[in-house]
């Protein structure tokens, strides 16, 4: 068995497609719905994992997102609402050889299915979980979702929602995740670098996706993917460079007086005073605050990866430790397990 | 020396006076053993089984232990107790009554007392009789003094005492490390008293302290003091002999459902080359199983603790998509948040044992308390139509047979099978004859590797579907919980084919292959059939046997392991008896089943306290039927 399914194949590269991704079922996402672009970016992502589609494996639960799975042409299980990091961490622990990617929604993820997430995300098992965040229920035709803004006007909420949202990146590194990152649906390039970085994580890598439904929460997101707002709100995070954003720089993150983090004028603090992003302090604190920069995906909103962390991949040695220990095991072993303790003879 | 009145007896010190002691013969022996939870009394019990085990009695036996972890020392609710059944001849219950009570403190006395048979021993530990301890349990008066147990045939005996006097000699042994041994001292006493062999208790004392030479020499103390005593005390003027049953030849152990659940699982994973993965929550008594498998390791068994019952149940499932055996198990309560994972592993045909222990509920209920009322909810449990086999072990050995048993048909048919245990089964032991491991069933996992012309949703001759491992080249697909196409596999609204899909589910199910189900009825000729499943079997056919062997009552008797699919000639069996008596420890869920499938006229007799029918009640049960028969029909 060779470990870790999410490393590319090295020596023998395959020459794959996105059309060896694509399977052959009829998407049926509303019209213009953010998951066309995501699926979009992934089957055109998987080609560069260089791993054959038959030893890669889409997880979903129930939701719009649900669907993703049946569009892949990869083996696939589409289980019960929220259940599905539970589902895939048995594929995943017990499978060292193949690659488990994870796709979920926010009711999904983070109402129903909140403690098989971020149990997932502490065990760090290895799977590459996509979090469409679209701050509604789609499927069931419109609902506050544990997303949603206070005061969120929606059929089950006609006077507003009193619900304080989920940040999932703030969840996430709440759970101990080793990869937190987040990235918009329609941002193709940006997308298949959160997904090439996410796919090379040794362990449980989260990614939250901003995704515009179209239906039921139109523009939730515009201030990052609308052209003319998203240059000027879009934060990038990138490993060992200094956090600037805005259409040419002029913005940045540094520390105020008060030791936090502010939103800053380049011109105004010099560039030396820009706060420089590390995904990879093992303490979560920095991840922490730029998680909270925004309290809504309204305004300057960090994408990119905010953590990135090692500590050892749950159960995958012991996956292949154990498949060598049963390969050996015969007759004469199921013998002496049955023969254990005090045994006595008649003849 | 000695202060005798009546049947009590204060005994101080082992006379040293050695007189021929009378040999008794019995054919069989119930003795429990009870005491403080820290009195060590279950170990007490093993120690004196694996004593019973080397004789060649047939036994079983059943612990008792407290509800709470750590109860008040002294309390009622503290009592841990061990009850053992041994004879001559072939037993199937760790026995109704005990005729031997061995009480370590006042408060094992009050809470055991009422169920020994009047005229039984008591063996009562003199020293813990304090004032304290008898307030502790409640007692107002002595019922050493008071007369309270002029029933009995009480033995006073000190036995803390007497055991710290018999380690005085070992270096630094504190004398409260030293009266610990106590129950080391009542298990050499009974030992004598049924003429157990001492070796395997010493064997046992020396292996279990090898590394500390002082609690060994100790244990050794007191176990050699008690038995001594037996030997020398003149008022035990009698001891007993319970000659060996016969039993067919082989190599035997003693096991409880638990482990012989354990045993099965893994003698699956051998038999079908696939690897165990195990998932379960911790919950009372399924826990056992988890920490049983928990070591087992070097045979490849993969155990997890979930982060709740669904993980634990999706995470096995998602195991058996990708290839292995995926087992979960819990208790009742964890049933519930269970059965939304069953009804997706029905939709997805892929195999999933699914354990349950059953304990008396609703709700948290009687955690540590038995109870066989889950069956209408393996059944029928699940939104939807969503059939799925369930089988149910009927003797703690019968665990290993069946576990292997609901590996083979998950395997084979592709189908979740739910396997029905109790608290009882899992904690009552009996002695088992270990079968040939070459006699097992190979279980085929037959997975699809075949390319050409693969459908997930297409059918083999048992109606099951191809288990296409991810990994397996060209075999690429994708299930889910969403009503699929026949043969393709694609999602599908269409009625006509969620008709015939619904259908095809519940048929497949409906032809897994089950054995018939035999009947007991050695003359042929008796008119009243007694049906039982799961853990009632001792109680059943113990008592089947006691009345015809001493009352010459004619009673035949049957028993389910296979709850569904019902074995072939379940409504044949149960039209040929005038009489049909239908035992659960439920209020009457096989009677309903069985009363609707078969439109026959069946009779119910339910006990829901907690406890096993006991042998005793189903003699009741039996007669009552019987006698009214003979006395002009119904
Ligand atoms: S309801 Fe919203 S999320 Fe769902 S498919 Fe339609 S647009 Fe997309």
């Amino acid at each position: 068995m060779k470990r870790n399914g999410h490393s590319s194949n090295g020596g023998d590269v395959l020459k794959l497609t996105k059309a060896d991704f694509s399977s052959d079922q009829e998407t049926r996402w509303c019209p213009g719905c953010g998951d066309y672009a995501v699926l979009a970016a992934v089957q055109s992502f998987m080609p560069e994992l260089g791993i054959p589609p038959d030893r890669i494996v889409f997880v979903t639960g129930i939701g719009c997102a649900g669907r993703f799975v049946y569009y892949m042409d990869t083996y696939g299980m589409h289980g019960i609402h929220g259940r599905a990091p539970a589902l895939a961490t048995g594929v995943a622990s017990s499978r060292p050889d193949l690659s488990v990617w994870v796709v979920t929604g926010d009711g999904d993820a983070l109402s129903i299915g909140g403690n098989h997430l971020i149990h997932a995300l502490r065990r760090n098992v290895q799977l590459k979980i996509l979090l469409f965040n679209n701050q509604i229920y789609g499927l069931t035709k419109g609902q506050y979702s544990p997303t949603s803004e206070e005061g969120k006007v929606t059929k089950s909420t006609p006077f507003g929602s009193q619900d304080h949202p989920f940040n999932p990146v703030s969840l996430a590194l709440g759970a101990e995740a080793t990869f937190v990152a987040r990235t918009v649906d329609t941002d193709k390039p940006h997308m298949a670098e959160t997904l090439r970085a996410a796919a090379a994580h040794d362990g449980a890598a989260f990614v939250e996706i901003y995704q515009n439904c179209n239906v039921f929460n139109d523009g939730a997101f515009d201030a990052l993917r609308a052209k003319g707002q998203k240059e000027l709100n879009q934060i990038r995070l990138e490993h060992g460079r200094a956090i600037r954003f805005g259409a040419d720089g002029e913005r940045g993150v540094a520390r105020g007086p008060d030791g936090r983090l502010r939103l800053v004028d380049v011109a105004d603090v010099g560039k030396d005073a820009l706060l420089v992003h590390d995904a990879h302090r093992q303490e979560p604190s920095l991840a922490f605050e730029l998680a909270h920069l925004s309290a809504r995906p309204t305004g300057p909103t960090p994408i990119g990866v905010f953590r990135s962390v090692s500590r050892p991949v749950y159960g995958q040695e012991l996956a292949v430790e154990l498949e060598e220990a049963r390969s050996k095991v015969g007759p004469e072993e199921l013998e002496k397990v049955l023969h254990a303790g005090e045994t006595w003879t008649v003849s | 020396m000695f202060d005798h009145s009546g049947t009590e007896a204060r005994l101080g010190a082992a006379s040293p006076v050695m007189e021929e002691k009378t040999v008794e013969k019995l054919d069989r022996v119930v003795v429990r053993f009870a005491g403080d939870s820290g009195d060590g009394m279950q170990l007490t019990g093993s120690r004196f089984t694996d004593a019973t085990a080397v004789v060649g009695n047939d036994l079983a036996t059943l612990p008792d232990f407290p509800a709470e972890i750590r109860a008040p020392a002294g309390t009622p609710h503290g009592v841990s107790a061990f009850q053992i059944h041994f004879a001559s001849r072939d037993i199937l219950t760790p026995g109704d009554s005990p005729n031997v009570l061995v009480a370590m403190n006042p408060a094992a006395l009050i809470t055991q007392v009422g169920s020994l048979d009047k005229g039984g021993t008591v063996i009562v530990n003199e020293d813990g009789f304090t004032d304290h301890n008898l307030r502790k349990a409640g007692y107002t008066t002595n019922p050493l003094e008071d007369g309270s147990l002029d029933d009995y045939q009480v033995f006073r005996v000190p036995m803390t005492s007497m055991t710290v006097r018999a380690t005085e000699h070992i270096e630094g042994i504190s004398s409260k490390d030293a009266a610990r041994c106590k129950n080391l001292f009542a298990l050499g006493l009974v030992s004598w008293m049924y003429g157990r062999p001492t070796e395997p208790s010493v064997h046992w004392i020396e292996r279990k302290f090898a590394d500390k030479p002082q609690l060994r020499d100790a244990n050794l103390a007191a176990f050699r003091a008690g038995y001594n005593f037996g030997e020398t005390a003149e008022l035990l003027a009698v001891h007993y002999e319970v000659e060996p049953a016969p039993a067919p030849p082989g190599t035997y152990r003693n096991i409880n459902g638990t482990q012989a659940l354990a045993c099965g699982l893994i003698a699956a994973s051998v038999q079908s080359g696939l690897q165990l993965f195990y998932a379960s929550y911790p919950i009372t008594p399924a826990s056992e199983l988890l920490h049983a498998l928990s070591r087992y390791r070097r045979l490849g068994v993969r155990t997890v603790q979930g982060e709740d019952e669904i993980a634990a149940a999706n995470m096995s499932l998602g195991a058996s998509f990708a290839g292995h055996l995926g087992v979960t198990a819990t208790s009742g309560p964890g049933m519930d948040l269970k059965a939304e994972t069953i009804g997706l592993a029905v939709a997805l045909e892929l195999p999933l044992v699914v354990i349950d222990v059953q304990r008396a509920g609703p709700s948290t209920g009687m955690p540590t308390k038995t109870e066989a009322a889950d069956l209408l909810m393996a059944l029928y449990g699940r939104h939807g139509e969503s059939p799925l086999p369930v089988v149910a072990p009927r003797t703690p050995a019968d665990c290993f047979d069946m576990a292997i048993e609901a590996a083979r048909i998950a395997i084979t048919h592709r189908t979740p099978v739910i396997l029905l245990s109790d608290t009882f089964l899992a904690n009552s032991s009996e002695p088992w004859r270990l079968p040939d491991v070459s006699s097992l069933p190979t279980i085929d996992p037959n997975f699809a590797t075949d390319p050409s012309g693969f459908f997930p949703y297409a059918r083999d001759e048992h109606l099951a579907r191809p288990w296409a491992v991810p990994g397996t080249p060209g075999l690429r697909h994708r299930i889910g919980g969403l009503e699929k196409e026949d043969v393709t596999g694609n999602i599908s609204y269409d009625p006509a084919n969620h008709d015939h899909m619904t259908r095809l589910r519940a048929e497949r199910v409906e032809r897994v292959a089950v054995p018939d189900i035999e009947v007991d009825d050695p003359d042929g000729d008796a008119s009243l059939l007694v049906v039982g499943w799961g853990s009632s079997y001792g109680a059943i056919q113990g008592a089947a046997r006691r009345v015809r062997r001493e009352r010459g009552v004619k009673v035949a008797t049957a028993h389910i392991r296979h709850l569904y699919p019902l074995p072939g000639n379940t409504g044949e069996v149960l039209r040929s008896y005038e009489r049909v008596l239908v035992p659960e420890m439920n209020l009457g869920q096989l009677v309903k089943v069985l009363r609707a499938e078969f439109l026959v006229d069946l009779e119910s007799y339910t006990k829901i306290d907690g406890l096993p029918i006991l042998t005793r009640d189903m003699m009741e049960q039996i007669l009552t039927r019987v006698s009214s028969s003979n006395g002009g029909g119904r």
